[in-house]
């Protein structure tokens, strides 16, 4: 194949297509969010397996307790962020028509903010005795 | 377009293909790589549970549904692989961090680093249960 001729001006090509300095934008994200998910997870599982074999007033109180709350308001923040943009890679590298792959990406959207909103509306509920 | 669109279909469809998964031996990196993906396409919908958990805790009625379910023999299960799931994508992303800084690249090391990711998923998992079991009397 050539190289298609322009007749547009170079600037009219660039223009509208990013800056430069914001390519790397979801790679950096994905790090930085997989960075906080280490301990943030580890303190999450920690406070959940205490939680097993305990009544809904015991489980209540101790998700609803100043530090474990906001524990699991940062783990739910920092978990959702990373797995949107893990699913929008997966959803990218297999589905290729273009309104299919389109609404599954809306779609990753609205799960992992719905999913991230109902857990932290849940530990709210829990942290102002709601 | 129209006019070339029969003869490029031909064209492309007599090109070769370059050989994909199921040419090659599989090799424990790659079924590593693998187990990364499939991991944290699990753990995304393993939120769900979490939401629920979080959610319900407010209600003692609401609460005793999501304790029948996590002692039933499925939700066990479930809340089984999905610890496993979750600590694997963990030491997985571990592994992919070393990578970020240029380490761990080399065939030695990365064979190392597959294989551990493996075993201390397992083991970590194993150990967890036994505790949450022994902790619990056997019916979290």
């Amino acid at each position: 194949m050539s190289e298609p001729v322009h007749m547009r001006p170079p600037l009219a090509r660039v223009l509208g297509r990013g800056s430069a300095k914001s390519g790397t934008e979801h790679f950096w994200r994905q790090r930085l969010t997989a960075v906080a998910n280490i301990p943030l997870t580890i303190a999450a599982m920690a406070i959940l397996i205490t939680l097993l074999g305990r009544n809904q007033a015991a489980a209540a109180q101790i998700l609803g307790s100043h530090a474990v709350s906001i524990i699991m308001i940062l783990f739910v923040i920092s978990i959702t962020i990373h797995m949107r943009i893990g699913m929008a890679v997966i959803i990218e590298d297999y589905v290729h028509e273009e309104s299919a792959k389109l609404t599954l990406l809306m779609a990753n959207t609205f799960f992992t903010i719905a999913v991230g909103l109902t857990s932290i509306y849940g530990i709210f509920r829990l942290a102002f005795g709601l | 377009m129209a006019g070339t669109s029969s003869l490029e279909r031909r064209a492309a469809a007599e090109r070769p293909l370059s050989p994909h998964l199921q040419i090659y031996r599989p090799t424990l990196t790659m079924m590593m790589s693998i187990a990364h993906r499939i991991t944290g396409f699990g753990n995304y919908f393993g939120t769900l549970l979490l939401a629920w958990w979080f959610t319900a805790a407010a209600s003692p009625s609401a609460y005793a549904k999501f304790q029948w379910f996590a002692g039933s023999w499925i939700g066990r299960l479930i809340l089984f692989g999905y610890t496993w799931s979750v600590i694997h994508h963990m030491l997985g992303g571990v592994r992919h961090l070393i990578w970020d800084t240029g380490r761990g690249l080399g065939p030695k090391e990365r064979e190392w680093l597959a294989a551990a990711n493996l075993v201390g998923s397992i083991a970590i998992t194993l150990v967890l249960w036994i505790f949450i079991m022994l902790m619990t009397g056997g019916s979290p």
